[in-house]
């Protein structure tokens, strides 16, 4: 049982990771995490890495939605411009893979703080639907810019190369997926112990409030839209590099309502979140796809009825989460570790 | 080339028909709004429930038309007193946001349901208008869409009648426009809320009953949702005279937009005029603006 943690110096008041149980778990996950590819089936590694760009993205919309306060339904297409510039760029110019993703980071933070700049003016619902309004118009020029886009008929990437090395496999883009990804969630963690953050924080609970204390609200949102897009960019980037073929369809609407909902069902407002929300959210499919394996010699049409009890569980997860468990799982992994903190005492 | 003013009066009048079960949609939408400030994105698949109640009572169980479109309203009305009654009820005084989300997740939830019962593929409502033409001066309009028109004119004005004069009526705006004044006054706020979910029910599975047969039925007409909610946006959420506005300008805008440039053109016409409005009028042309204070 811990009965308190002692703290005696600022520093220490402020890490990330404040206990030693906790580094010591870090340790534990960081071993496992580089450990996984030479154990895991090609199967797993391709989950792996789907959840890892998955991660980046809810990250980066955490951060606009949970942290300021700004509701995005346009995550999936700002993902879009990022891949869309790693195609253009790896086709047309041939440029290194680490470049390009950095690229396609600022092009999405462009597009995101222009299609931020209404915030100010409009807020809740209404900037939402101003998203909504952004994405399908992103849409709308993936499909018809076809000198740069190829049209409907979309992109083909030639895999990722760094440092000479080509990465086609999921094995390979694993190493490249996993350093980004854990540096942008570290990243993302450390931005809330800054001024910035501070202010992102400040804005969401009372934006009236912090403009009163001196934090310029313009400035902020259209900040926390362009990070958020920069996270949805290198996170699409990656996505082009991964699935190797970008079409307009590859980013629908439903997929950043898939975002939105991992950062729910994740928890709001909390980095953990971002992460557990991605996980969970890009293995129920898979884990539904595996019951109906099951399922199928005792009913015969379970394939048949997969895809629409897919839509079933994905409306029913944010329901229920939103209803039983607003703070999401990042809540209830916070029971579990206090109840472990109390132990012989019950909570 | 000389413009054909006769085909642009034939898109136009098409537009309109389109308009005014655009409409009636964002009827139902601003009528969810006022009561309970619910920004209920589901209303689209509302709709879509609506049309298959029907299918299922003409196709399926062999009703004819007259039962089978009030069992249809019935329908829709039910399902909306159950998901304010079930879901919607739980998250009062949660924030907008939450609730907005919610209703995300109602929708996705009534799609799949729809695939499951009724399958994937789009299918075609009965046919109980009859074909044909109706010619207004010299211009070609479908029949459908005339009835869909005058239909749709005609429950919006009753709509408008009942809330002017019925005790109701009355009592959703005392709550629209306060709920505690309305409470302290006697009002049931809380059967207020079902009241408004289960008209806002039977409008959405009229207009749905009306869009599938202009258009045949799918689980993925939900998507007409989506113009509604422009249309609402543009109007203002919480103004009635708006939204019919609101229908009008996207009617058109559609219309035209998908004859004269495209059929790609149509979305990111709506949505540039939405963009526009809310860049103009950040709370609609004709919404409440909110005024803030610490």
């Amino acid at each position: 049982m811990r009965i308190g943690t002692l703290k005696e110096t600022y520093a220490a008041d402020e890490a990330l990771f404040d206990t030693a149980t906790q580094r010591a778990w870090l340790v534990v996950l960081a071993v496992a995490l580089v450990a996984l590819p030479f154990v895991a089936n090609e199967y797993f590694l391709y989950l792996a890495c789907l959840v890892g760009i998955h991660i980046i993205s809810t990250t980066g919309l955490n951060i606009l939605t949970g942290f300021t306060g700004l509701v995005s339904l346009g995550q999936a297409a700002f993902m879009g411009v990022g891949a869309y510039t790693v195609a253009v760029l790896e086709g047309r110019l041939g440029t290194p893979a680490l470049l390009n993703l950095l690229l396609a980071g600022i092009m999405t933070a462009l597009v995101g703080a222009v299609v931020g700049l209404p915030s100010l003016r409009v807020k809740g619902l209404y900037l939402a639907m101003a998203t909504i309004a952004a994405s399908f118009i992103l849409h709308f020029v993936f499909a018809n810019w076809s000198s740069v886009t190829n049209g409907v008929s979309g992109i083909n990437v030639a895999p990722a190369s760094v440092l000479g090395l080509t990465l086609s496999r999921p094995f390979a883009l694993y190493w490249l997926i996993l350093p980004l990804m854990a540096v942008m969630v570290l990243a993302a963690a450390n931005l809330f112990r800054t001024r910035i953050g501070r202010a992102f924080i400040a804005i969401r609970d009372r934006d009236i409030s912090a403009e009163v204390l001196g934090i310029p609200l313009l400035r902020y949102k259209l900040m926390s839209f362009a990070l958020s897009s920069f996270y949805a960019g290198v996170a699409g980037g990656l996505w082009a590099y991964f699935f190797r073929v970008v079409t307009p369809e590859s980013f629908p609407f439903v997929y950043s309502i898939f975002f939105l909902a991992a950062v729910i069902v994740g928890g709001m407002g909390t980095i953990l979140g971002g992460i557990l929300g991605a996980i969970f959210m890009t293995m129920v499919p898979e884990v539904l796809k595996l019951m109906v394996g099951v399922l199928s010699p005792i009913l015969p049409d379970a394939v048949a009825i997969l895809s629409p009890v897919r839509t079933i569980v994905f409306g029913a997860l944010i329901i229920g989460f939103l209803i039983f468990e607003p703070h999401g799982l990042a809540e209830i992994w916070r029971r579990t570790r206090r109840f472990f903190h109390l132990w012989p005492f019950k909570t | 080339m000389d413009f054909d003013w006769l085909f642009f009066f034939e898109v136009t009048l098409a537009g309109l028909g389109n308009a005014a079960l655009l409409a009636l949609t964002g009827l139902a939408f601003v009528l969810i709004y006022k009561a309970t400030r619910v920004v209920n994105l589901a209303i689209g698949e509302m709709l879509m429930v609506g049309a298959y109640l029907f299918f299922s009572f003409t196709a399926g169980l062999g009703l004819p038309t007259y039962v089978a479109i009030p069992a249809a309203l019935v329908g829709g009305g039910f399902l909306g007193a159950v998901l304010e009654r079930t879901i919607i009820r739980p998250m009062l005084g949660e924030n907008a946001i939450s609730v907005f989300m919610v209703t995300i997740g109602i929708g996705s939830v009534l799609m799949g349901l729809a695939e499951i019962i009724w399958g994937a593929a789009p299918t075609a409502l009965p046919d109980f208008m009859g074909g044909g033409a109706v010619f207004i001066f010299d211009a070609y309009v479908s029949r459908k869409v005339v009835i869909g028109f005058t239909v749709s004119c005609a429950v919006i004005a009753a709509f408008l009648l009942v809330f002017r004069f019925w005790r109701g009526g009355i009592a959703l705006r005392a709550t629209a426009t306060d709920q505690a004044a309305a409470y302290s006054c006697g009002i049931n706020v809380p059967a207020v809320f079902s009241l408004a979910w289960v008209f806002a029910g039977m409008a959405a599975a009229g207009a749905g009953v009306l869009v599938g047969a202009v258009g045949g039925i799918s689980p993925a007409m939900g998507v007409f949702g989506l113009s509604a909610l422009v249309v609402v946006i543009v109007g203002g959420l919480d103004s009635i005279s708006g939204a019919l506005i609101g229908a009008i300008l996207v009617g058109l805008i559609e219309a035209w937009a998908g004859t004269f440039l495209g059929g790609e053109y149509k979305m990111l016409a709506t949505f540039s005029l939405l963009m526009l409005v809310l860049l103009v009028r950040p709370y609609g042309l004709f919404g409440t603006v909110e005024i803030e204070r610490l």
